[in-house]
């Protein structure tokens, strides 16, 4: 069983890149199982064809306690067999969401979600490492093997740099490393370049650029993967060219993640910021 | 009749078939040899270790301190009609509650919102509010004090607006008394959850109450473990006849007669008095460094003058003494005269055995400072001065008060550190006697220095709570149970020699 856990700035494309990605390897035959690692619970509806499914935490909030709940409850499943949980949180201003992730995941080791038929586990994960809950995916064993979604624009490059530091710092007491960067386009100046030079100053690499294309949107429109959706569109063959990278990827690394100073000076390098501006 | 021996835990694991069970532990274990352990032991001992000691950064051993809602629920304790409510887990309120019990073996009343897993992930709102009700609906508080530990904090409960919506929903009545604190166990000691509660109290109880002066004095006896302080400082109050409230009088509430009949909330400073703390005369607090946020808050609010000084000793209870009448306009009675001539007296008949014996000491930064201050005045040396929780004011505090006098040249203060950094001090620097709580019975365990027990917690002596160590009678029991201490020792070290007399 590979567990993998993909990681990336908020909006950056990380559930729908997830979904897709899963929905290449089931068609390829795989077993596989979608973790949302986010309050918002956005990770697992392309596969499902639902709006939201019905969290781990939405359970334990109306029953008390998560021992009441049946692993049935929370384990859908979608598409070509992808079985489905999402472990769900408060709502946004009070208690913990980085908690739930943890009690989400216990529970579901707990309770025998992760069978031994499983060739995959993938974990979508809010935004950035931003505390231990959310590196609950990478730690203990789980996922050894992350992938960090961005796109030529600053501020996710800014943020695939944190997450590889929060990675360095796993990486170093457990196993956990870096399988490459995804590059989702959002049509920037020079966006393969840079984004494949940035992925070398990391020491990984950039795994595929998948490019911008409106049939993402019109499939999610109606719940559903572009495979599922439109299997026949390039668009699809992008995602199920992607899976095969992963499924067939060896190259993982300890991530050398940039300076400050030496991430300005690639963006610099590229023409994106103004060296004044740097200045 | 059969008849049955039970025998005491001291003797039954001394029986061959537990020290053949221990033998099998070890080998089970898979234990260092004796020797190894031996030899490692006695390395601890050395400078070599001390310095690695001293470097340690990530862990403390045996830190003399506990935790901020500790504080905070003994801060509640003695106002009248009042539920101490924890926001937290049940487990961190039986601790607190278990801790009191073993230091003043009284009951300790309190009750916590039970926060678990799912509280942690959506925050306390429900606790907060659910407990409020219930809590409400079964003893009928006049006031509910709520503070937090850990849990609560980690995940940032809005403590003022879950008690404002618990109110508005009407849970709990609208006018209940709802002080409240933030009180996180990892942050701060038992004295800083002492101070937040107070101040929290003191602030919610008195907004906008300001009105007719009442002539009263307060009394803050800061986080103080001797109830005999608390009956100490009201005996010289009633001497001087000066009117007096104290905030938070825990004196019945944690030593209360047993007269066969059990009542709940025994502090004695009823909400009336504590609503109009506002419009006395004066303020006097007895600690400082537990109290630093009260003071600052009450004299921004509050007009009124300020006394804040801890009376240990003949000196600092003069000072006490004396700007206490300034500000009451009060006289020092003849009878407290006496009462300091007669200790002065005794003083003067005990310090030849005290003069020149050096002291290592260890607790809370006002103890501390009162210790050392009457330690020289009987000429003891305090040699190692270790604080866990105190802060850089203290240490400065400390250090020129061991400037003041000969006595304190070679002493030397310790903040943030624990009782493992101690007890390397005190295998490489010895000294005579150390002065600290039950639990540096660890310290005269590994260095045989004899150990007088003063501060928090006293768990392993019975009732050295209920005799004050403040005002002169203080100053006497202080006197009293260090000579004693430094005498049974001499008899001991001199069983078999000529010197083995019985006048002393």
């Amino acid at each position: 069983m590979r567990q993998i856990a993909i990681y990336g700035k908020g909006g950056i494309g990380k559930s729908t890149t997830t979904q897709n990605i899963v929905s290449g390897l089931a068609e390829a035959g795989y077993k596989a199982m979608i973790v949302g690692c986010d309050p918002k619970a956005d990770s697992t509806r392309l596969i499902l064809n639902q709006k939201a499914q019905t969290t781990v935490m939405d359970l334990a909030r109306e029953r008390g306690t998560v021992e009441d709940l049946e692993l049935h409850e929370v384990l859908l499943t979608g598409f070509r067999g992808v079985r489905c949980a999402e472990s769900g949180g408060p709502e946004p201003g009070v208690g913990c969401a980085g908690r739930g992730v943890i009690t989400a995941i216990n529970f579901l080791e707990e309770n025998g979600a992760y069978t031994p038929d499983l060739d995959y586990v993938f974990y979508d994960v809010l935004g950035d490492v931003v505390c231990g809950g959310f590196a609950m995916p990478i730690r203990e064993g789980k996922a050894k093997e992350i992938y960090i979604v961005t796109s030529g624009e600053m501020m996710a490059m800014y943020a695939a740099n944190n997450i590889s530091r929060g990675i360095l710092k796993y990486a170093q007491s457990g196993g956990v490393r870096l399988g490459g960067l995804i590059c989702n386009s959002r049509k920037t100046d020079k966006e393969y370049e840079l984004i494949t030079e940035f992925a070398s100053k990391l020491g990984t690499q950039m795994i595929h650029f998948v490019p911008r294309d409106n049939e993402v949107q019109r499939a999610e429109l109606r719940r559903m993967t572009v495979i599922e959706y439109s299997a026949k569109h390039p668009q699809a063959d992008e995602y199920r060219s992607l899976a095969k990278k992963i499924a067939e990827n060896r190259n993982l690394v300890i991530p050398t993640p940039l300076s400050m100073d030496e991430l300005e000076t690639l963006l610099v390098e590229f023409g994106i910021l103004d060296q004044e501006a740097v200045a | 009749m059969i008849s049955l021996k039970i025998k005491d835990h001291s003797e039954l694991f001394r029986e061959p078939e537990y020290q053949e069970q221990f033998e099998r532990k070890r080998e089970f274990e898979n234990c260092p040899s004796r020797e190894e352990v031996a030899r490692v032991s006695e390395w601890t001992k050395t400078d070599d270790y001390k310095e690695k000691n001293f470097a340690r950064k990530h862990i403390k051993i045996n830190p003399a301190k506990a935790c901020q809602p500790l504080g905070a629920l003994y801060a509640t304790l003695g106002f009248e009609n009042t539920l101490p409510f924890l926001q937290g887990a049940q487990g961190c309120m039986a601790y607190f509650r278990s801790h009191l019990n073993r230091h003043f073996k009284e009951p300790v009343q309190g009750v916590s919102s039970s926060m678990t897993e799912d509280a942690a992930v959506f925050g306390g709102v429900n606790n907060l509010t659910e407990g409020l009700e219930n809590a409400y609906a079964l003893y009928k508080p006049k006031m509910m004090a709520v503070f937090t530990s850990c849990i609560a904090e980690v995940i940032g409960d809005d403590l003022n607006a879950y008690i404002k919506n618990a109110k508005e929903k009407g849970v709990i009545p609208a006018d209940l008394l709802t002080p409240y604190a933030n009180t996180p166990s990892f942050a701060g000691s038992h004295i800083t959850g002492y101070d937040n509660m107070m101040k929290g109290i003191l602030s919610s109880l008195n907004a906008g109450k300001s009105g007719e002066p009442n002539g009263k004095t307060n009394v803050i006896m800061g986080f103080d473990p001797y109830i005999g302080n608390y009956r100490e400082i009201k005996r010289m109050l009633n001497l001087m006849d000066v009117k007096h409230v104290i905030l938070s009088d825990v004196s019945d509430s944690l030593d209360s007669p047993n007269t066969g009949e059990a009542k709940l909330y025994r502090g004695l400073t009823t909400l009336e008095d504590a609503q109009d703390a506002i419009n006395a005369s004066s303020t006097v607090v007895l600690q400082k460094y537990s109290t630093l946020k009260s003071v600052e808050h009450m004299k921004k609010d509050w007009n009124q003058k300020f006394l804040v000084k801890q009376p240990i000793g003949i000196r600092t209870t003069d000072e006490f003494l004396d700007e206490l009448s300034k500000i009451t306009g009060k006289a020092i009675p003849k009878e407290l005269e006496e009462e300091r001539g007669r200790v002065v007296d005794a003083m003067i008949d005990s310090h030849p055995y005290v003069h020149g014996k050096r002291f290592a000491l260890v607790g809370d930064p006002d103890l501390l400072m009162g210790m050392v201050s009457i330690l020289m005045e009987l000429g003891g040396e305090p040699v190692h001065i270790v604080c866990t929780n105190g802060d850089k004011t203290f240490a400065e505090d400390m250090e020129a008060l061991l400037a003041s006098r000969p006595f304190g040249a070679s002493g030397r203060v310790y903040i943030n550190k624990d009782m493992w950094h101690l007890r390397s001090l005190m295998f490489t620097d010895p000294v005579d006697l150390l002065i600290g709580s039950s639990y540096a019975k660890l310290l005269w365990r590994d260095t045989k220095t004899p150990l007088i027990r003063f501060g928090f917690p006293l768990f392993d002596r019975h009732h050295l709570h209920r005799y004050p160590i403040i005002g002169y009678q203080g100053a006497l029991n202080i006197v009293t149970t260090i000579v004693n201490a430094i005498l049974d020792e001499l008899d001991r070290s001199t069983i078999d020699t000529t010197s083995f007399d019985v006048i002393r």
